[in-house]
């Protein structure tokens, strides 16, 4: 048959290409039988210009002017057939007002990278020094949808039975003691996969992976010597492109194929992807920064202006994306749901997110209609959404974000109080109490539910477990910026001695207190999430703001897996027994009360006295009881679990709640014990002589399953 | 020539001598060739890497293609290709549908 609407209509200038007026939806380059559609927005560019390269070449090939019968609305629409797509780039030239105040600033001689590539050349290899003198940068290319994905589909793993883990895509297998063959990549993580199932995690959660230049704002450190640079990329480019760089195969163009495979692969073995978005500013920064895209194509739709035409800069980055603004909604938008469709991933964590929440002049909106939008996407329906309830602006939304019921939240005071519980500090057991449950003083009011909160110790920004316990004070002098960088709050406490020591108790104690936090961490309701590394005891040397370290300082040092094989073992244990155990991934919020007839409400709380905890500032010792019989609101059975947290310098005797007859109390941590007795395999718990009473040691947690007597 | 590739088709069988580069320059002609079996009873696709030494993502593009537009029902091999090679191939994800062979 043959299709009217492909037919061409015009000749361009040079008389190679054959041109048509294109379909205005979808954004971007699609192909189309014999040809490529092209669409670009603009609402105040005057014209615009398809400018085509072949791949890594300088100068055009060809500019083809988008004629007048070509616009529809404020859209440019273009099919441009006989083109050699494989080795295409593509880019705009955007004629328009260059008025500062009234926040336009065309500029025609700029090539301009199409908001919706698919795909982004310019960067192909990490850290490959790029031609300066190029005037085209990031080069959109076309993508083709031929993955073969092998019936693979979102896990749509519940949320509650997740265990998160958030990693660096190149820092996860740089390393040269990461051993693989391709190291820093999406194809290394690949080959680690048997690493994460024996640790058991379900859930990584990737640091950026849309196209971003690590050359951004790169400097040699004046007190290393050494390259600084946009390591971690919270710095978009392009929002629809996978990073080159980031993919061993970027050089011959296969990054999207890379990626995929690796999220097809890590699906095949039940581990679902979330990706880390940012969609709070761009890499062109502020007045002075460079075109790629968004500035010179519609500056005043893309970013918030001030009155006067300056950016906004709430993302601390330079300026701030007009998220509410309609056009930019439906690009987050339409963003969202390809990469839910096109890449399967199983959810997105939004970076600053509350910046989603501001209006066109920046202040909060009581409901944003882009989050809004999001929670209620049909394509989206199934995909987690979790919010850093936070912006450098100074909005704080923890606890108040706006949720509809579906999203979540880092829970940045989960991390605060955890830390301060975990090194003593007074008045901490009412907060912890809390945290434990899933932080209901925050999200119950608004009936969202344990999992709301996203439980955290360490992240990226910030101290890695190990420092945490090893460092009072942060030590980014390496960033160059005279230490003034990273935040100072980050209650930790060095056990003794700053950084390292050979001091053998001190590293006990460490150890211990890594122990500790992960014990906390994984019997907490809400969903918890880990730090890549620090299931081994990677160190940053005290670095909590590790963004422009590509080097040793961010890179997990995997040798660290042989010398610290003890608290490996504990973390893995630890999550089989979260596995284990639905009684500890509670939906809902505990009621407080016994709606099964088990004699003991879901959730009790004691004290070094049994059912009498001790609440007052001064107590350090607080202890839980889970209730089999509600695990999961009462829907299933399970053990009961008993957990002794003693935070007291000193050594405390807990009296533990008494069974019926027919169950024991079985230990099966015991953080005070050195290794392999401080865990055991979770159903082989040994059960305890004293069933009455457990001596908890200083800076201790105890875990007792409770459990038939057979 | 570098860019020169060879069909034979024998017994349900395609076999293709790939030459040592496969890249824009001449993954059209071969796509173009392929679509000659399209329709056809083919219980085999015989790539012949043992010259190859490079190949962009046009040239992979042309294998997944051929297993998407002839080889459905038929089984897709790679002989002979070279460690490099081979790494993008596993890399992209498309070694899960071909058998990687040594030689035939």
């Amino acid at each position: 048959m043959f299709r009217v609407d492909l037919h061409p209509t015009h000749v361009c200038d040079c008389g190679k290409f054959r041109l048509r007026m294109g379909q205005p939806l979808p954004f971007g380059a699609t192909i189309v039988p014999g040809g490529v559609n092209f669409s670009v927005y603009s609402h105040a560019a005057t014209s615009c210009k398809l400018v085509l390269f072949n791949k890594h070449e300088k100068k055009p090939f060809c500019v083809i002017p988008f004629k007048d019968e070509f616009r529809i609305g404020n859209v440019f629409t273009m099919i441009v057939f006989d083109l050699d797509f494989e080795n295409l780039e593509y880019g705009f030239h955007m004629d328009g007002p260059f008025d500062e105040k009234e926040g336009h600033r065309f500029d025609k001689t700029k090539i301009l990278m199409d908001p919706y590539s698919k795909s982004i050349g310019g960067r192909d290899v990490w850290g490959e020094t790029p031609d300066w003198d190029d005037l085209y940068q990031h080069r959109s290319r076309i993508v083709f949808d031929d993955f073969d994905w092998e019936n693979d589909h979102p896990l749509e793993t519940p949320v509650e039975d997740l265990i998160f883990y958030e990693m660096h895509v190149r820092g996860f297998s740089k390393h040269s003691s990461s051993g693989i063959k391709h190291p820093g990549t999406f194809a290394g993580i690949k080959e680690k996969i048997d690493y994460l199932k024996e640790l058991g995690v379900n859930c990584v959660e990737l640091m950026p992976i849309h196209e971003f230049d690590e050359f951004e704002n790169s400097r040699i450190s004046p007190a290393t010597g050494k390259m600084l640079m946009n390591y971690w990329g919270y710095s978009n480019v392009g929002f629809f492109a996978p990073k080159a760089g980031l993919a061993a195969t970027g050089k011959f163009g296969m990054q999207v194929d890379e990626c995929k495979t690796l999220i097809r692969e890590l699906h095949k073995n039940g581990i679902e992807v979330i990706l880390d978005v940012v969609f709070n500013h761009t890499a062109e920064g502020n007045e002075k920064g460079p075109y790629i895209s968004y500035r010179g194509i519609d500056n005043k739709t893309y970013y918030l202006l001030t009155p006067e035409g300056y950016y906004f800069n709430f993302s601390g980055c330079g300026n701030t994306l007009n998220c509410n603004n309609p056009i930019v909604r439906s690009m987050i938008l339409d963003c969202l749901r390809y990469w839910a469709s096109d890449y399967h991933v199983d959810g997105f964590r939004f970076d600053l997110a509350t910046i989603l929440g501001r209006d066109q002049n920046g202040a909060p909106m009581s409901s944003p209609p882009l989050l809004e939008t999001l929670a209620f996407d049909p394509i989206l329906g199934k995909c987690k959404l979790i919010a850093e309830a936070w912006d450098a602006g100074g909005l704080y939304q923890v606890g108040s974000f706006p949720s509809w019921g579906r999203w979540a939240e880092w829970n940045g005071k989960y991390r605060d109080d955890l830390r301060k519980f975990l090194k003593g500090e007074p008045g901490m057991v009412g907060p912890m109490s809390q945290r434990l449950q899933g932080s209901p003083d925050m999200y119950r009011w608004e009936d969202r539910g344990a999992c709301a909160s996203v439980n955290f110790i360490t992240a990226h920004d910030g101290f890695t477990l190990y420092d945490m316990v090893s460092y009072n004070q942060k030590n980014n002098e390496a960033n160059g910026e005279n230490n003034n960088d990273g935040g100072n709050d980050n209650y930790s406490w060095n056990c003794g001695v700053e950084g390292e020591t050979d001091d053998p108790e001190i590293n006990r104690l460490r150890l211990k207190q890594m122990k500790n936090a992960a014990a906390m961490l994984l019997v907490s309701q809400g969903t918890p999430m880990i730090l890549a590394g620090d299931e081994v005891a990677n160190t940053q040397g005290g670095n909590n703001n590790a963004y422009c370290q590509d080097n040793e300082i961010s890179w997990i040092d995997w040798s660290r897996f042989e010398k610290n094989k003890d608290i490996f073992n504990f973390f893995c244990k630890m999550i089989a027994y979260r596995k284990a155990h639905p009684v500890l991934r509670s939906r809902t919020h505990f009621l407080n009360k016994d709606y099964k007839g088990s004699g003991y409400a879901d959730i009790t709380w004691h004290g070094v006295e049994a059912w009498n905890a001790d609440w007052s500032p001064e107590t350090r010792t607080l202890a839980f009881m889970l209730c089999g019989m509600h695990a999961k609101g009462g829907t299933c059975d399970d053990n009961s679990i008993y957990v002794a947290m003693n935070m007291h310098w000193d050594a405390h005797s807990f009296k533990i709640p008494e069974l019926p007859d027919y169950m024991s109390w079985f230990l099966f941590v015991n953080t005070d014990a050195k290794s392999p007795n401080d865990i055991c395999a979770p159903g082989k718990e040994k059960k305890n002589k004293n069933q009455s009473e457990f001596l908890v040691g200083p800076r201790s947690v105890v875990i007792l399953t409770g459990k038939d007597n057979k | 020539m570098a860019s020169e590739f060879t069909i034979t088709f024998e017994n349900d069988i395609v076999t293709i001598d790939l030459p040592s580069r496969l890249d824009a320059t001449n993954t059209e002609g071969l796509q173009n060739d392929l679509k000659e079996f399209i329709g056809k009873k083919v219980e085999k696709l015989v790539f012949v890497a043992t010259n190859l030494e490079y190949i962009s993502s046009a040239g992979l593009r042309v294998i997944i293609f051929a297993k998407q537009k002839i080889g459905v029902d038929a089984h897709i091999f790679l002989i002979g290709a070279a460690d490099s090679i081979l790494n993008v191939i596993k890399m992209s994800g498309l070694d899960n549908f071909m058998t990687i062979q040594d030689s035939l």
